[in-house]
């Protein structure tokens, strides 16, 4: 039986890709436990490891003085993820399209419009310094009893 | 687990097996590394199998994109062969699906490089 209810990890990570595959671990772990299908968990997993490789290569620069900071909780409304860095700061209206045509075949750039296509809600705070990003996926509602 | 690639010749085009992951880091710069390796030799029509490609992260899409063009700049082919459905749903929902070439069956794609 799935824990719906309230429950909470939280991890402080270094400016590493080691760190981005043990968040990402973590995320599928949790989201399954937390009772998301096999469809939808290896989804937040990307959406969540996208955003700790953002926090790690564009925030912290890989900055081994920085850390990262990963919380997940879980309730009976949805899976709540927030990845937090140390870095300059990201202003997502600066972020291209990676849709429009003169971004297509652009070799990076679509980290965050991944995040957005697989998550329900993406928030982003600004902490000065870094950058925290909310990362939302609702649970599906119930199916009627047959 | 990192990405493995393996090469082989039919017919003049240089396969490329890829198998694991293609993320940020080692996957990506073996598929970097492996691309240009190739374009170096000379072959200039290259077909990447991702058949055994288990998860792709939006640095392995990235250099996906990045391999079309550069075998394309090099006057060369690129195209991509038996997609996961992961791969295939996130070429989708990047837009890219239109952009690469992409077959299911080796024979087929072997026979579309031009001549």
């Amino acid at each position: 039986m799935p824990d719906s209810t309230a429950s909470r990890v939280s991890l402080t990570l270094a400016s590493s890709l080691e760190s981005v595959d043990q968040v990402e671990r973590t995320a599928e772990d949790f989201a399954a436990r937390a009772g998301f299908d096999e469809d939808t968990v290896p989804n937040i997993a990307m959406a969540v490891r996208e955003a700790a490789v953002n926090a790690v290569l564009h925030g912290n620069a890989y900055d081994p003085k920085k850390h990262i900071t990963v919380s997940f909780e879980a309730n009976s409304d949805a899976l709540v993820i927030r990845v937090a860095d140390q870095g300059a700061g990201l202003d997502p209206g600066t972020i291209p399209d990676p849709l429009a045509p003169e971004n297509i075949l652009r070799g990076s750039g679509r980290g965050v419009f991944l995040i957005r296509a697989f998550m329900d809600e993406v928030h982003f705070r600004q902490l000065h310094p870094g950058t925290e990003l909310t990362l939302i996926k609702h649970r599906a509602p119930a199916q009627p009893a047959a | 687990m990192s990405m493995k690639v393996s090469t082989r010749q039919v017919d003049g085009i240089t396969i490329l097996d890829l198998s694991g992951r293609i993320t940020l880091g080692e996957g990506s710069v073996t598929l970097r590394d492996s691309i240009r390796d190739v374009l170096a030799k000379g072959s200039k029509k290259i077909l990447l199998n991702l058949g055994d490609v288990s998860y792709i992260d939006s640095s392995g899409i990235g250099e996906l994109v990045s391999a079309f063009t550069s075998v394309r700049n090099a006057g060369g082919e690129l195209k991509l062969l038996n997609l996961t459905k992961k791969v295939h749903d996130l070429l989708q929902i990047t837009k890219l699906y239109t952009v690469f070439d992409i077959k299911d069956d080796e024979a087929t794609a072997v026979a579309a490089f031009a001549a």
